[in-house]
Order: structure tokens, then sequence, then C-alpha cells
């Protein structure tokens, strides 16, 4: 994404599955960094998931009528923010594969140019200011591969953590390696999913941090829970959330 | 292809991740390889530009590959290379025993070759009487300990120094224990020396063989590739079908990203072009050399649009290093000749999905193999695929065995998937049970696998849906 973008008045917000059911603080806090800068932000009620657990588990037919019904949601020609860079990836680069020998591929192309992700919009377009009233606290932030390697926004993400004057980033070691999560993945091959978390959570407590930011919630699931799971006294949080609770001093 | 007649990927997964030495060996090397790569490939844009055209090298070769493959024939007989084709690995079996056995030859020095694994040459061979002796020092580890390679680039490396030292000591005759690297490696120059001189025949793989100018292209670092295709007075080569490229000018780009990608070498210590056999008045060189080329497979492959990218490999192993999942189970896991990422996707199609399929679950789709993959096959998108046709039997499925796994409970599990999210009213009401009911859900099935490493995740009481109307976020 170019960063001569002009400031839309109004945009669409795509919630994901797994923030409306497990992280929905966090998807408020997404909305309500777009609103502050002045920006419409609308919520379709109707939305669920982007589709992507089917395409990526070998049942893209079932994947296809999920993401079409998505599609139909979003009508107007506005900008679609998605606070996620695995469900932002999905939509932007996988639905043009996913309707590829389809006739409606233009306008699902048409629906993917929409597709922004949250950190990218926020800095490349909204170009935010944050002002940090929390009281000083390390942390350390996980890149998910799709937002790193499929959306590439990461350094937008950790550009706006670092705008935050109390907050120490310390970097972890293997940054750009996966957590393990990739969705049935992690039911499918338990052992490995297991050994991969295992690993990440011992680069986050070398780090000295006390809390781990992400801009993906299925990467938070996967790795907050483990270290709930292991009583490891590190929380993990979606990079939105955090930024309004430093925004507002908690 | 299979190591192992029962094929337990489970199991080997839980060996190979409660091996800690195991485990402490590949982190270590492949976190060099990933750092090795980085250092050669530095600039991302030239990297980029460098990928775009080894990926069209491929494309271009693949396209018009029996054109191809006649025209290295033709240029190949002219050259004085004999030319052998085998549609499976038994038929390449018989063609390398057939120009041993019409030299009265016992004695073969093999350089590495990931076709001769496929091939289980060397098994093969000494059930006939013949001696083959892998001469590259990875492969030789592995052969003296009879085990198979857990890497394509790097067989044996697996094992560390110490390993390695105990396996000298125990397997080569007279050799006192040394963890020296110098004197190990000099223990196994002097072993092999013998070998070479006493050699018969040579086998050799090929990186590229050359359409234009019927060249057979190998690299190495060792001088056991040179030594095996030049010292003994036959020379035999083997290569999978898709390694042959157009012309001449493809070799710099190709070279380029393989080292590379590979070893994080500019360019390798040796680099071996061979285009004849001994000419008349020349001193040195095999008197005899053949190629023998083989399919197992790789024909069907090409026939599919999509899988076919998976035949543009270049065998540079860069998938295997980056994968956080080889990383973790080493090659031995995978269970087949070929590992890693790459393996995924080449053996189900090779095998079939019944015998391989499930490698194509032990990935997170990170993507890592994919971004630097020199040659830019689109590992994920090819693991969706499969993954696809492992429930699917529908008339676009190519893959051996597809529909495999169909089953009623994943149907109707996707299915139900597909109705929730497809009906946002009852989605709405059956999250909001969820929430109630919380942490009253029992953890079964999935969630049984998901709570072996994790706490389960916390249904919100109030779902992002309730948040918005209730602070009046605009609905369109």
């Amino acid at each position: 994404m170019k960063d001569d973008h002009v400031k839309p008045k109004t945009v669409y917000y795509f919630g994901t599955c797994l923030m409306d059911m497990f992280y929905p603080e966090a998807g408020m806090a997404g909305i309500k960094l777009i609103q502050r800068e002045g920006v419409q932000v609308i919520f379709p009620r109707q939305q669920t998931c982007c589709g992507q657990p089917a395409y990526n588990s070998g049942f893209p037919r079932e994947a296809r009528k999920v993401a079409l019904m998505q599609m139909q949601l979003f009508p107007k020609q506005y900008p679609i923010v998605v606070p996620s860079g695995s469900c932002a990836g999905m939509m932007k680069h996988h639905y043009p594969l996913l309707f590829k020998n389809d006739t409606r591929l233009d306008t699902v192309q048409q629906f993917s140019n929409r597709i922004v992700e949250l950190s990218e919009f926020l800095v490349r377009v909204l170009k935010i200011k944050l002002k940090d009233r929390g009281s000083p606290i390390k942390v350390t932030w996980h890149s998910s591969c799709h937002a790193l390697r499929e959306m590439r926004v990461v350094e937008d993400s950790k550009s706006l953590v670092r705008q935050l004057q109390n907050v120490e980033l310390v970097e972890l070691q293997n940054e750009k390696e996966c957590c393990g999560f990739g969705g049935t993945f992690a039911v499918k091959q338990p052992a490995i999913s297991g050994a991969m978390v295992s690993d990440k959570i011992e680069d986050v407590t070398q780090t000295g941090a006390t809390r781990l930011i992400t801009g993906d919630c299925g990467c938070l699931m996967n790795i907050g829970g483990a270290m709930e799971y292991q009583n490891a006294p590190i929380r993990g949080q979606h990079l939105a959330e955090f930024l309004w609770e430093r925004l507002n001093g908690k | 292809m299979a190591n192992d007649i029962e094929f337990d990927f489970r199991q080997n997964v839980s060996r190979a991740l409660k091996d800690k030495q195991l485990r402490k060996n590949f982190k270590f090397a492949m976190g060099n390889f990933i750092l090795k790569r980085k250092q050669i490939f530095s600039d991302d844009r030239e990297t980029e530009q460098l990928r775009t055209i080894g990926s069209a090298i491929k494309v271009r070769a693949l396209t018009r590959l029996p054109l191809l493959l006649e025209q290295l024939e033709a240029r190949c007989t002219h050259n004085g290379i004999q030319v052998h084709w085998a549609e499976t690995t038994a038929e390449a079996n018989q063609q390398v025993l057939r120009i041993m056995n019409t030299h009265r030859a016992t004695r073969l020095v093999k350089g590495k070759s990931m076709v001769s694994e496929e091939m289980g040459l060397n098994e093969f061979l000494q059930e006939n009487g013949i001696e083959a002796i892998e001469t590259d020092l990875g492969e030789f580890i592995i052969q003296l300990n009879a085990e198979k390679p857990s890497h394509i680039i790097v067989p044996a490396i697996h094992k560390n120094k110490e390993q390695i030292a105990r396996i000298f000591h125990e397997k080569i005759p007279d050799t006192p224990y040394t963890e020296n690297v110098e004197a190990l490696n000099a223990i196994a120059r002097k072993t092999l020396r013998q070998k070479f001189f006493k050699a018969q025949v040579g086998l050799s793989g090929v990186n590229f063989a050359v359409a234009e100018t019927g060249t057979l292209c190998l690299v190495e670092n060792e001088g056991n590739g040179r030594m095996c295709t030049t010292l003994p007075p036959v020379h035999i080569a083997v290569m999978g079908l898709e390694k042959v490229v157009e012309k001449l000018a493809d070799l710099p780009p190709l070279l380029r990203l393989l080292t590379g990608s590979a070893t994080g070498q500019l360019i390798t210590t040796y680099v071996n072009m061979i285009t004849s056999p001994r000419k008349g008045s020349e001193k040195d060189g095999p008197r005899e050399v053949h190629l023998v080329i083989l399919d197992n497979g790789r024909s069907e492959i090409l026939a599919d649009p999509q899988l076919r990218q998976t035949l543009h490999c270049i065998r540079c192993g860069t998938c295997l290093n980056h994968c956080p999942v080889y990383t973790r189970i080493g090659g031995h896991a995978y269970g087949f000749v070929y590992p890693g990422p790459i393996g995924m996707i080449l053996n189900p199609q090779v095998e079939g999905l019944k015998k391989a399929g499930v490698l194509a679950t032990a990935s997170s789709l990170c993507e890592a193999c994919a971004e630097v993959c020199p040659v830019k096959i689109p590992i994920p998108q090819l693991l969706r695929r499969l993954r696809n046709e492992s429930y699917s039997s529908d008339t676009f499925c190519t893959v051996k065995e597809c529909g495999y796994q169909r089953n009623l409970i994943d149907s109707l599990a996707w299915k139900g998937w597909e109705f929730m999210n497809t009906h946002p009213r009852i989605n709405a009401v059956g999250q909001k049970i969820m929430g109630i009911l919380g942490p009253r859900v029992p953890p079964l099935g999935p969630l049984k696998q998901w709570t072996r490493y994790r706490a389960l995740p916390k249904f919100a009481g109030k779902s992002l849906h309730q948040l918005v109307e209730e602070q009046g976020v605009e609905n369109e």
C-alpha cells in the first residue's frame, strides 16, 4: 500500500470471527482508534468469518460460500479495514485465487483491492499520532506469518508501538518464525504445533517483557493460551487493544 | 521412495520431538543456513528479480519439456553420451545394472544424487553383488551407519561431531576415536581415495541438463563429484526429467540461485560441465558416459497446470532450512527420500495420497518456504490443493487416490461451519450459548488436542457484534 492515500470519510470494518468470539474488546479498540481520527466506521452486522479455516483445511467449496456471503455485505467503495494480517491476507490475496475460475472474478478482485490491514491503515492512511498515557512497561512483539509475508505490514505495526513513549519494545530472537497456530494445523499435528509454541514462549520469556503484543488473534489464542497453560507471567494482547489502553492511560 | 514399509508419521514425529540432541543439531544447523543465505541474498530487490528469472526459466522449460528432452537426447548422442530412458525407478536401476554388467564391473563410486536415493540404487546394487560407495562426506557418514539422508543438500546434518567420531571409530577398521575435524576429514579422504582408484564406474546426479548443447552441469564442494565423473573409465549420470533447461544462458542465474539458496555461496568450489566422454587425443576423462533420465511419476505431475510447479524445484533445500516444522522434526520423520516442504508436495503426488497424504497436514502454511524458494514454487498453495484432493474426488482432481480421506464427520463438520457462517442470526445465537457455557464446554475432539499444550480460549460474555450494537457503530 502506498503512502499517498487520501484519508477517507468512511470505512468498513471486518471484525473477524476470532475477535467476535474471544477478543471483542480488541475489535472495539480498533474501531475506536479509527473513529478517533475522525473517520466514520461501518460494521455490517451480518458479517461472520472470512472463510480461511475451510480454505486452509481442504474445503474450498465451503469457503467460497462463506466468502461470497461476506462480499455482499460491503457494497460501497469504502476501504475495508481488517484488524488481522491473516484474515486480511485471505480476503486480499486468496479470494481472487478462490474464485480464479469463476465468472465473478472481477467483482471479487475489486473487493479484494479494498482490503487494508488495521496497522497499515492507521500508519499510512491516517498517519496517526499516539500520545502515551500509560505507565512504563516492557513489551515484546510477535509477527504473525500472514501479516509478515502476505500483507507485509509488520513494520507499520511495530512503528505504532514505537510511538509510545513509555513502552520499551524488546524484539524476539526468532521474530519471523511461526508460533505454530496454523488453524486446524494446531489440532491435526498437535505435537509439532505444541513444540513450536513452546519454543516461541521460551523466546518471549527471554526478552524479560511482561506483555506480548501481536496483530493477529489466531497467534494470540495460541501463544496466550500456551502461556496461560504454562503459568508464564506474561500476558498476550492484541495491538489495537494495547494502543487504546495506552492512549487512555490504563 | 519410502524409507519404511510401515510409515507412521505421528509416531515418527513423536520420536523426533523427544530426541533433544536431534532438535539441537537441526536448530543450530538450520539457523546457520538461514544466516548464510541472508548474507548472500542481502539485497531484497535483486533477489526478487533473480527469483523471477529463475521461475521464468523453469516455466519456459517445463512448457516445452518433451521437445527439450528430445533435443537433449539428440545433442548428448551427438556428443557421444549414451541416453537411457526409465519410466520407473526399477527400470532405472536395471539400466545402471546393465551398464555395470557390460563392463563386468563390481565396484562403483557415487557422487551425491537424490535421484539415486529415490531409486534405492545402493540397496539394489548390493543385492546384485555390486559395491556402491558414497563419496560425498555426508553421504559417506550415513552410509557407514546404514541411514538415509535427513536433508537433500547436507545428508548427515542430523549428526554432530561427536556422533560422527563414534561412527568412524566403530565402522572404519583401525580408526582411533577422534573429534578433531581435520583428522576426521583425513580419515574419510584416506578411505575414499582407495575406493576412487579401484572403482570401475562412477555415478553422479545432474543439477541441470542443457538441451541446447547436451551439457550436464553438476555443482559440488568436495571434489568427489569431479573424481566420480573423471577417474573411473565409465561415468553414469542419473537425473529426473525435470532437470532439463533450454540453453546454456539459463545456467548463470540458476547456478547463482542454487548455490546461494543451498549453502549461501556465490558459487560452489567445483562446477562440472560434462559434454562428452574422453575424445581420442585427450589424456583423461571417462571413455563412456551414460545418462539415465527418470520419469517416476513426473510426467503425470507435469500434466496438471497448477501442480506442475512442483517440478520447478532445483533441489536447493532452502525450504527445509526455513521450515519451522522441518527444523523441529528433522528429515527422517517425513518417511520419504524428499523431506520438508518440497517433500510434502512431491511425495503425495508420486506415492499417492493414501501413503503420503498425511504429509500435507504437517504445515502451518506460514509461507516461510514460499518466501525463499528460488524458483517461486507456491508450496503453501499446493499444500492447500493436496488437502483439498484428500477430501475430494471432484472432476478437477488429478492426484493419485484423491478423496481417500473423505468421511462423513469432516464433511458434516465443514457443512455445519458453512451453515453457521452464512446464517448470521443463528451464528449469533450459537455464540451466545457458547458465551454462557464457556468453561463448561468439555474438551473433546479437536479441543482435546488443543488443550494438550494450551488453555482453552474463553468465549467473551458479549461478542463484538453485541458491543458494536450497544455502542452505536454504524450498520451500513
